[in-house]
């Protein structure tokens, strides 16, 4: 579509300033369906389930992938790709969850593939009418990587319901940015972007919430358990959310760490993709 | 005594976590959720009007009700399968003058005026052809119309309100409501709920979702169903009742369906998967406009298009089969003839019939081609009986109903018990192999294979016994 470029009345060329200002950036999304070849980013879709995942999945993607408003309609991985300002961005949509604690089946895939498949990005959408469950996740996620960005989606809903959500406040207490979003019209969709971007190009320096644990025994023990993990996978950078799991008894976790999955993750190697067929 | 760094660090996790007792992991989550709490209190400002929130809660105070949950769940139901029957009516007949009638007579024309020799013109105008013709005109009427009406009300909420008043009755049986949820996945496509019930935490929950997953009615079975319900069930009605008794029908065996799957959760809960339910909480989502013309262009595209794309992949060559066997001669018969009379005893009890059977052994790949190969296997097998006995039949004059009774022998019964059959046959090879990858059990497997045929089997001759015995046929 380059009729633009031949009407008379607009510019030969666009203001230097312009090509590089984000409010032009959108424009440059290049959707690319399934081919998701020779990305230079992996970008992971978490949130509750019905938040919308599936809808910004595809708003990105230019895929179709069945959304439905019931909970579970995702419970596999699904793939997809887009090019936005000239960088190759691979999209991993990941099955609802309310917790990365428990495991069932669908947690655990999600989870594995942000602990595991080291997205350079992992977008959590948040629905903006049940924040404080949806922070839930968000905080846990956090905890396991610093590379996020917040999206709060039906933003349209929950004005109807007479909520507004301070995004400003939000991104200063989470330390890492937040968009309001309603994705179903595509509203927010080019800040989600810009800030994908910086975020997996590292200029965007996030700074995330730690857990709270409230608990001084807790933390005591992690503050032994800490060092012995950093001693044994220097490098892996969620050393502490690895210490609390395994005093939990995750038993995932403990097989991570004893089969060496953990260790490759530390000396910087992803390891071999989860095998998840895509239904 | 060297033990690795990794064994040190494991062995004084397991330390650890004696010293701080059972709680950690309740702890750990009400130390998250309190800051969750925290962090929402002061972003989140709420106005006070919360009229939506209301006008929400007054429709799920109705919908999720004791009393009006269910009766308003039949009516909704039946309702879109009104819609369905009543409006595929006109379209069918449209598309099955042009494609059997018009198309089919001016193929054959062309093939005899180019001289095509006989079993050319028979392999690829009454095999290929026929079959995939009959797919189309057959089924994609009302599936066009069904789809969408379907993926309406998913859209606007509907249905976790179905599975929240479904819940109570899984629990009852011993089963986790979560499987309410994952049956209903079924009721697209079998080999999909197969793999919903991941969302099922506990291994033994999880296998009796899996396994009663085929008693939800899915995407290929759903148009013979509403077929049987159109021609037969609904002829039985005064014709201005017609097409509600005709969806009343297809409602019934939906209910079956939900019925089965809890007798049959009811009875592996108590022999060989016994166990506790286990809670868990649900959420409802709100009430949302459905966006009509989106759902409209997706239902379209991914169900009815995909839906029929398969059936039309496997009709075809299914047709080339069945017009192959059925022109073979072996003997004093061809071979479909042989496979047919020898299932023909088998089919009499049951209250189906040979070809019925035949049809659901061709139909193993794919549910959907069921309606064109009974028809095809009626027309090539029953035609040459009639041709026997000097009767042609004009195909464009006889559309389905008088193919199955004329040429078929079909009764209410038949169809009555088709409609069961379909409901109780063994899965799909996608959802066999589904089954297999999810559980990697081949005694599983094979037992969520066979378990419905041995139900749909019991079922068949029982109503075909008795109806036998009170003398209805």
């Amino acid at each position: 579509m380059s009729n633009h470029t031949l009407e008379p009345t607009a510019p030969a060329a666009p203001h230097a300033a312009c090509a590089t200002c984000p409010v032009q950036a959108h424009a440059r999304l290049r959707k690319l369906g399934v081919d998701v070849s020779g990305w230079d980013y992996t970008v992971a879709l978490a949130g509750n389930p019905n938040t919308g995942k599936s809808t910004i999945f595809n708003a990105l993607t230019g895929l179709r992938q069945h959304t439905g408003n019931w909970p579970g309609k995702t419970v596999t991985r699904a793939e997809g790709g887009f090019v936005y300002q000239n960088k190759r961005y691979k999209l991993i949509d990941l099955p609802g969850t309310y917790s990365l604690l428990s495991t069932s089946t669908d947690e655990e895939v999600a989870r594995d593939f942000i602990l595991f498949g080291c997205p350079n990005v992992t977008i959590v959408v948040a629905d903006a009418t049940r924040l404080e469950r949806n922070l839930n996740l968000v905080l846990q996620i956090l905890a396991i990587t610093d590379r996020v960005v917040v999206a709060v989606n039906l933003i349209d809903e929950a004005r109807r319901h007479g909520i507004t959500v301070d995004t400003r406040g939000l991104t200063r207490d989470l330390g890492v940015p937040v968009v309001p979003m309603v994705a179903r019209r595509g509203e927010g969709l080019p800040e989600l972007l810009g800030f994908i971007a910086e975020v997996a190009s590292g200029a965007y320096q996030t700074r995330p919430r730690h857990l709270a644990l409230r608990n001084p025994n807790l933390e005591r023990a992690l503050d032994q358990l800490i060092p012995q993990v950093t001693a044994a996978f220097p490098g892996l950078p969620n050393a502490r959310w690895v210490a609390l799991r395994l005093l939990d008894g995750d038993p995932s976790i403990t097989q991570a760490v004893r089969d060496g999955t953990l260790g490759d993750l530390s000396r910087g190697l992803a390891p071999a993709p989860i095998a998840l067929e895509v239904v | 005594m060297a033990t690795s760094p990794i064994d040190q660090l494991l062995d004084r996790a397991t330390g650890l976590r004696r010293e701080l007792g059972g709680q950690l992991h309740d702890q750990v989550s009400e130390a998250i959720f309190a800051d969750a709490v925290q962090i929402a209190n002061r972003s989140v400002s709420r106005a006070g009007q919360q009229a939506a929130f209301r006008f929400d809660r007054a429709v799920d105070r109705v919908v999720t009700s004791r009393i009006w949950g269910f009766p308003l769940m039949i009516l909704l139901l039946t309702g879109v399968f009104w819609l369905t029957i009543a409006g595929a009516n006109v379209p069918s007949s449209i598309l099955a003058d042009l494609l059997l009638g018009t198309v089919y007579n001016g193929l054959h024309a062309a093939a005899a005026s180019i001289g095509a020799p006989a079993w050319l013109s028979g392999l690829l105008i009454d095999g290929i052809y026929l079959a995939t013709a009959w797919v189309v005109s057959v089924m994609l009427p009302p599936m066009a119309i069904f789809f969408p009406l379907f993926t309406l009300l998913e859209d606007l909420g509907y249905l976790p309100r179905v599975a929240f008043n479904l819940d109570r009755l899984f629990k009852g049986v011993g089963a986790h409501g979560k499987q309410s949820l994952s049956m209903m996945m079924g009721w697209g496509c079998n080999a999909a709920g197969v793999v919903a019930t991941r969302i099922i935490d506990s291994p033994r929950e999880r296998l009796i979702a899996i396994i009663t997953n085929n008693f939800s009615i899915c995407n290929g079975r759903w148009p013979t169903l509403i077929l049987m319900g159109t021609i037969f069930v609904a002829a039985t009605a005064p014709p201005a009742l017609a097409s509600l008794v005709a969806a009343a029908s297809v409602v019934t065996v939906t209910i079956i369906g939900i019925f089965v799957t809890l007798v049959v959760s009811a009875l592996l809960t108590r022999t060989w998967l016994r166990g506790e339910a286990s809670a868990f909480s649900m959420e409802l989502p709100p009430y949302r406009p459905p966006q009509v013309l989106r759902t409209l262009y997706t239902s379209l595209i991914d169900r009815t298009v995909i839906v029929l794309s398969r059936a039309v992949v496997m009709a075809a060559p299914a047709g080339a089969v069945i017009w192959l066997s059925s022109n073979i001669i072996v003997g004093d018969a061809s071979i479909a003839a042989h496979v047919v009379g020898f299932l023909n005893p088998f089919g009499w009890l049951l209250g189906l019939n040979g070809v019925i059977l035949l049809a659901y052994i061709v139909a193993i790949p794919a549910n959907e081609i069921i309606i064109p190969t009974i028809l095809m296997l009626t027309l090539t097998v029953g035609r040459s009986e009639l041709a026997k006995a000097g009767v042609m039949l004009e195909l464009e004059d006889d559309l389905v109903y008088q193919t199955l009774t004329q040429l078929g022998g079909w009764t209410t019964l038949t169809a009555v018990n088709l409609m069961l059959f379909s409901l109780l046959h063994n899965p799909c090879s996608t959802t066999i192999m589904t089954i297999w990858n999810e559980t990697k059990s081949a005694k599983w497997t094979l037992i969520a294979t066979l378990l419905p045929v041995a139900l749909g089997i019991a079922v068949t001759l029982t109503t075909a016994t008795v109806a036998r015995l009170a003398g209805w046929i």
